[in-house]
């Protein structure tokens, strides 16, 4: 089918562009970007809206195969759109781990028949995600990995990471690294610090993050492999980060728009919606996360998306899982936070969400340039709605942010030139 | 008692001294004062809940707290009902959820539940409609003792503004601490916390405490001291001190409480690990409330009840 998409402020970071355009889609392609278009396509009117190349989102959690009752490829794709995800790429931690290429393959079919939008896989760096013995990467690249991660637990012994490194740079496969040191983590449940003294619960200090950040950037450096770090919540290792960068360090990171738009205090009701790993931090880890952004230290915005169900999580905030979900508030939360703040540009957020992850993974999307895969998002900036339970698309509702009104939504996603809403 | 004034209750639940105003404190300590009266009567009992069902939900083993709010609940002739289940993160029973909605099908007035999670309470509150009173969550809070332990220490000394008031022992991993805290600061006592620099949480000044690892400073000003009970059992990460060593720095032998003031109020909440955070001479010397904190406990705990399943609306 063909698509005329007219009037919409066209932001295309990766050819440089912010104009008010009109795109025709044809054939799955983007094939023309310019004033005043016209074409028997079928018109969608984008007056007023942004049109970005569609949204890459490269933490998720679908939980399929072996967690289909918290999440599955169809209901996770079916969020990632609604949120303005045109890609996504899946975290490991399923039930079996998907560290062999078989399962791979056997998640590519799942794939192939349920997804709504690009699903990607990440790979994990260890058999059985135990840290002890690094997965064979040559073999899951091939069978279309496109990065690994233990994500969900780091690997702690120095040997394997570092021979996970060198493997990594020679199949050019990224490491996306998990880091926390569980010797300081322990049993924690949320931020070390006085909400957690006031509150009686076990707190994680920042330390457990930034000191494995710090290792991991290290024995990146002695590779001289690249390093992706996921989820940064902690200052500093935003600080961390930026060094390394200036010192010429492989080294990219991301963060989450709940480290941007909540706080540790949020605990305080012990709503076990605010129990992640990492834990929610201070108003100052927050402010740093967000210089990071603006300055480039931090790279990407990600959601680590973690579906749980109600029966999971409505349970003492000691018992509950970690986690949140995130793919349908991402994009709202982080231009609350970055646009609305003056932080970001519309334009700089998108290559946050977009271009860098599309990039960082070396997958073919976040460009609206002639030829691309019509993969495109339909924002509108202004619109203010409010998210409740009962529209969540994703199977699980563990979020802390329903009832919130949230500005700035999606109104159309194309997914390969095919309208996906 | 004075500056007492009657105020309408309106909270179905208590959690926490913190989710208390003062005046609210106040209004307990004061319904708590006329049922102390009741307990020194011939007859100990009053009509005040007849036909309402109190259930003790207890995860966790305790023998004092559980037989002081049952003879409360009893004297104020409420039914009471004991259930005492295993607290476990593996879900092999129910969840603390469907506990409480299934104790409340049973038509239950008020729970009463004592839990090794902090804020367990707080979510079962918000799980049913019933009455839930904290006794004693993780090391989140355990309002009623410290509402005894002010109310003990109001009729010593005939008020709570102004007294200097140290709280010594395992502050980290104690309920008791952080209710009398936020309880007797609100209230207007100056209140210091003693205890080696590991068991001193994270921030803990930030409720508005002074902070001190010497005993002889946090005891030399003090009007009442209101001692914890070291708990060696639960020590996972075996960094105690020895209890030996531990009662030379900050146990009460009778020669530090010679250095206080005469008639400082020596408080514990019980049971006393005699040598370890007092000597016997202290615990049972002129100086110790200790027992009436216990006879205390009643009233108390026939206040808290009475107020909670009389509260007028439901604030939630």
């Amino acid at each position: 089918m063909k698509y005329l998409i007219k009037n919409g402020r066209v932001i295309d970071p990766a050819n440089n562009i912010d104009d008010i355009l009109d795109i025709l889609i044809s054939d799955g392609k983007i094939e023309k970007a310019s004033k005043a278009l016209s074409d028997k396509a079928k018109l969608i009117d984008a007056k007023g809206m942004i049109v970005a190349p569609g949204l890459v989102d490269m933490h998720t959690h679908l939980r399929e195969p072996g967690r289909e009752d918290e999440e599955t490829v169809l209901t996770g794709t079916l969020a990632a759109i609604k949120g303005g995800f045109t890609s996504v790429a899946c975290m490991p931690n399923t039930e079996p781990p998907l560290d062999n290429p078989a399962i791979i393959k056997s998640l590519k079919d799942i794939i192939k028949k349920d997804a709504r939008a690009n699903v990607f896989i990440i790979g994990s760096i260890t058999e059985g995600r135990e840290g002890k013995r690094a997965t064979d990467f040559h073999k899951m690249k091939k069978e279309g990995a496109v990065a690994v991660s233990d994500d969900g637990s780091s690997v702690d012994d120095e040997l394997v990471m570092s021979g996970a490194l060198e493997q990594s740079k020679e199949e050019n496969l990224l490491i996306i690294s998990h880091c926390e040191d569980r010797k300081l983590s322990g049993n924690g449940v949320m931020n070390h610090g006085f909400t957690a003294t006031k509150l009686g619960l076990k707190g994680m200090p920042s330390e457990s993050e930034y000191e494995r950040v710090k290792r991991d950037i290290e024995l990146a450096k002695k590779s001289s492999a690249r390093i992706h770090i996921a989820h940064v919540s902690a200052k500093e290792s935003v600080d961390i980060i930026r060094r390394a960068k200036s010192e010429g360090v492989k080294v990219t990171a991301e963060t989450a728009p709940h480290y941007l738009a909540l706080t540790e205090e949020c605990c305080a009701t012990y709503d076990t919606n605010t129990k992640m790993n990492p834990p929610l931090r201070s108003e100052e880890d927050a402010e740093e996360l967000k210089r990071g952004l603006k300055d480039g230290t931090i790279d990407v915005i990600a959601t680590d998306h973690a579906p749980h169900t109600d029966s999971e999580k409505d349970v003492e905030f000691a018992f509950a899982p970690f986690g949140i979900i995130g793919l349908e508030t991402a994009l709202s939360l982080s231009a609350m936070e970055l646009v609305e703040k003056k932080v970001l540009s519309w334009a700089e957020l998108i290559v946050k969400m977009s271009i860098n992850p599309a990039k960082i993974l070396g997958i073919d999307r976040g460009s609206l340039k002639k030829g691309s895969i019509a993969d495109i998002v339909i924002i509108d900036p202004n619109k203010e709605y409010t998210y409740t339970r009962d529209s969540i698309l994703s199977r699980s509702k563990n979020s802390p942010f329903i009832n919130w009104i949230l500005k700035g939504k999606v109104t159309a996603v194309f997914v390969g030139g095919e309208l996906a809403t | 008692m004075a500056n007492e004034k009657k105020i309408e209750w309106t909270k179905k639940d208590l959690l926490g001294l913190e989710y208390l105003s003062r005046e609210e404190i106040e209004h307990i300590l004061y319904t708590a004062a006329s049922f102390k009266e009741v307990t020194t009567r011939q007859i100990k009992k009053v009509p005040a809940l007849r036909g309402k069902t109190v259930v003790n939900l207890f995860y966790e083993p305790s023998t004092r707290t559980r037989i002081s709010f049952e003879l409360a609940a009893k004297r104020l002739s409420a039914d009471v009902i004991n259930v005492s289940v295993e607290s476990s993160s593996v879900r092999k029973g129910e969840t603390l959820i469907d506990t409480g909605k299934n104790i409340e099908a049973l038509k239950i007035d008020i729970i009463v539940v004592r839990h090794d999670c902090s804020g367990a309470p707080n979510i079962l509150a918000r799980s049913v409609k019933a009455s839930v009173v904290n006794a004693g969550d993780g090391w989140h809070e355990h309002p009623t003792q410290a509402l005894l332990d002010i109310f003990t220490l109001k009729s010593k000394l005939g008020r709570i503004e102004g007294l200097n008031v140290s709280i010594i022992g395992d502050i980290a991993h104690s309920r008791v601490a952080r209710s009398n805290i936020w309880g007797l600061t609100k209230l207007g006592a100056k209140v210091t916390v003693c205890a080696p620099k590991m068991l001193i949480p994270e921030g803990i000044e930030k409720m508005g405490v002074k902070v001190t690892h010497d005993l002889d400073e946090a005891i030399k000003e003090a009007d009442a001291i209101n001692v914890l009970r070291m708990q060696f059992e639960r020590d996972a990460s075996g960094a105690f001190p020895t209890k030996i060593d531990f009662f030379r720095q900050y146990g009460i032998s009778e020669e530090r409480l010679k250095r206080c003031k005469k008639d400082i109020v020596v408080m514990h909440p019980g049971p006393i690990n005699r040598g370890v955070e007092m000597s016997s001479g202290v615990a049972d010397g002129q100086n110790s409330v200790i027992l009436e904190q216990v006879t205390n406990g009643i009233a108390v705990r026939m206040a808290v009840l009475y107020l909670v399943a009389h509260a007028k609306k439901d604030t939630r």
